[in-house]
């Protein structure tokens, strides 16, 4: 029987979907629709790419505070995407962008992903403090280079780069997602067979492999999954940093399981929940266009900070 | 029979375990003692593949260790470390669930739950079994550790320092329950003692270590004397014959 709450969170977005889908609808039904219907898919694939990645980060890491774009991930999206910029100049960029440049920011992505996840799987892995300082110290690395990249830049292009600055769900090109879509469901499914077998990696190195795990090759399968979501949901849509960080917390809260069946739904509904109603009543009732982000970045640094100080209590 | 032939461990340049060559026999407790750093966990990590092994070799009832799958040792021995951190909330009782992994990989069947509540019930945890881990005090917390390797229903059972946090009641419990195992259960345990009287009490075999090299090893009536403990810990200590075992006076 599956979860009531789960069924709850099920319930939830779809309503949500349809407030998102038929609120307020008038003119031209069917473009408007169809406009809508691309847009709502993105936001319900990005979000299930946030959370899931990022609990499966975290518990691969067996931390409850970094997630990958607190890494330094989205700055560094940011600095690939700058340089671009700065070679190409804001035509050139312009002009990259399709089908191509989606691919290559996406293996791009992963490459580097791959790189920094290995830092922290190295020596002192499992040291909480180290992690932290490796990863605020590269999300400080590529912030500043992206500063100073961006110094570079003429003026009239900067508007250009700035675009990508914020994570925007306002104009999701079809192609590319149909290209997400068709990486995230391997995922997913592969994902999905490890969930069992997540449950024991969470227990930490030493228990793992006591209980029959290959973990080292197992975690370094796992990381490359999380990488291949991160990279495609940061060239679909950008850089959203603290909604992963949000999600996780919410859902271990909410579902206060050990069982990954469980919780990587949970993240998934939630997050998509999160995204939906929020570009929902953004662009619906306040209409105002790609803010979201900002707002998201707002009330999940709050809530977190809510959770760690309050999550003690039972 | 565990046997471990000429096993040297480093790191970093710094000799930890150096030649160490041993049969830890099957059936009853072995009992592993030393100084802190003398590598007992090392040892231990080193048995239960959790360290890769440098030079030497070891085997579980014929089994290599670096050689066999993992998952086919998970059935044959377990090992409860010093330190076991867990990021997740975890209540006792899925944690106690997790031991029966080895054997069902994630669809737990009828057989599992009893061994899960024969453990719980052996630990005095059935009452606790639905309280998180991180709301248990020290010596709950070991216990629910304890019962997870115990629920795993492996020939080999590798404890490190289990008695530690317990009270005495406890930890009274604990080695009854063990020797209890090794008797009419068929298990073979192994594990780091701090306290050398309960060495003398229920081990069947002793192995102590001191710098990384094996020091002595035999019954516990002709290891635990005075004069080897004292050299062993490099500190006087007595010891008495109480009701036909020694007992060691080390506390002041
Ligand atoms: N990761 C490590 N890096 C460096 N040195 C280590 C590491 N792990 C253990 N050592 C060293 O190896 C030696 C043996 O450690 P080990 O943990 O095996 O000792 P032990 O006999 O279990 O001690 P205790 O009774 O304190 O548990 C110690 O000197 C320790 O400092
Ligand atoms: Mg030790």
């Amino acid at each position: 029987m599956p979860d009531k709450r789960l069924l709850a969170l099920g319930a939830a977005l779809l309503a949500a979907c349809a407030f998102f889908l038929f609120w307020g609808l008038k003119g031209p039904t069917g473009f408007i629709l169809e406009l809508r219907a691309t847009k709502l898919a993105a936001l319900l694939l990005v979000g299930a790419a946030v959370g899931i990645s990022t609990v499966v980060f975290q518990t691969v890491t067996g931390n409850r505070i970094l997630t990958p774009s607190i890494m330094g991930f989205d700055s560094l999206f940011l600095l690939v995407q700058s340089l671009m910029v700065l070679t190409m100049g804001s035509l050139g960029y312009a002009m990259a962008d399709g089908p191509a440049k989606f691919l290559l920011d996406t293996a791009l992505m992963m490459a580097a992903s791959l790189a920094l996840f290995s830092l922290l799987m190295g020596r002192g892995r499992g040291d909480l403090h180290r992690m932290i300082l490796v990863g605020v110290i590269f999300g400080l690395f590529f912030r500043s280079m992206t500063a100073f990249v961006l110094r570079l830049i003429d003026p009239s292009e900067f508007a250009v780069v700035q675009q990508v600055m914020f994570a925007s769900f306002g104009a999701v090109d079809t192609t590319q997602l149909a290209m997400a879509a068709a990486l995230f469901v391997p995922v997913f499914a592969a994902i999905w067979k490890l969930a069992p077998a997540l449950d024991i990696v969470a227990l930490g190195r030493d228990s793992a492999i006591g209980l029959g795990l290959r973990h080292d090759r197992l975690s370094t399968v796992l990381l490359l999954l999380v990488a291949a979501l991160v990279a495609v949901s940061t060239a679909l849509v950008g850089p959203v940093s603290f909604l992963g960080l949000l999600v996780a917390a919410l859902a271990h809260q909410l579902m206060q399981t050990p069982r990954h069946v469980l919780l990587l739904p949970a993240a998934a509904l939630i997050s998509g929940l999160v995204l939906v109603i929020g570009q929902g009543v953004f662009e619906r009732i306040l209409g105002l266009q790609s803010t979201l982000a900002v707002i998201i970045e707002f009330f999940g640094g709050l809530l977190f900070l809510y959770l760690v100080l309050g999550g003690r209590r039972r | 029979m565990i046997a471990i032939r000429n096993l040297s461990h480093r790191i970093g340049g710094a000799p930890i375990l150096t030649d160490v060559t041993l049969d830890l026999p099957k059936d009853g407790i072995t009992a592993i003692i030393g100084p802190n750093g003398a590598g007992k966990s090392t040892l231990m990590g080193l048995m239960a593949r959790l360290l890769p092994i440098q030079e030497g070799k070891v085997e579980v009832d014929g089994l290599c260790v670096t050689r066999t799958r993992t998952d086919l040792l998970a059935k044959r021995l377990a090992i409860v470390t010093q330190r076991v951190g867990v990021a997740s909330r975890l209540r006792v009782g899925d944690l106690v669930g997790f031991g029966r992994w080895p054997h069902h990989h994630g669809r737990p069947r009828p057989e599992d739950h009893e061994a899960v509540e024969r453990a719980l019930e052996a630990f005095d945890l059935v009452e606790l079994r639905d309280r998180f881990l991180d709301e248990l005090s020290g010596g709950q917390n070991q216990r629910a550790f304890i019962a997870m390797g115990l629920a795993q229903e492996t020939d080999w059972l590798l404890l490190d320092e289990p008695l530690n946090n317990l009270d005495m009641y406890h930890a009274r419990a604990l080695m009854a329950r063990i020797h209890a195992l090794s008797r009419a259960g068929g298990r073979s345990v192994v594990m780091v003692v701090h306290d050398i009287n309960y060495a003398a009490a229920w081990a069947d075999h002793v192995v102590a270590l001191k710098d990384g090299r094996l020091a002595d090893q035999g019954a516990p009536r002709d290891v635990l004397t005075a004069p080897k403990l004292s050299e062993l810990f490099g500190m006087e200590i007595g010891v008495e014959e109480i009701n036909g075992r020694p007992t060691v006076l080390h506390h002041a």
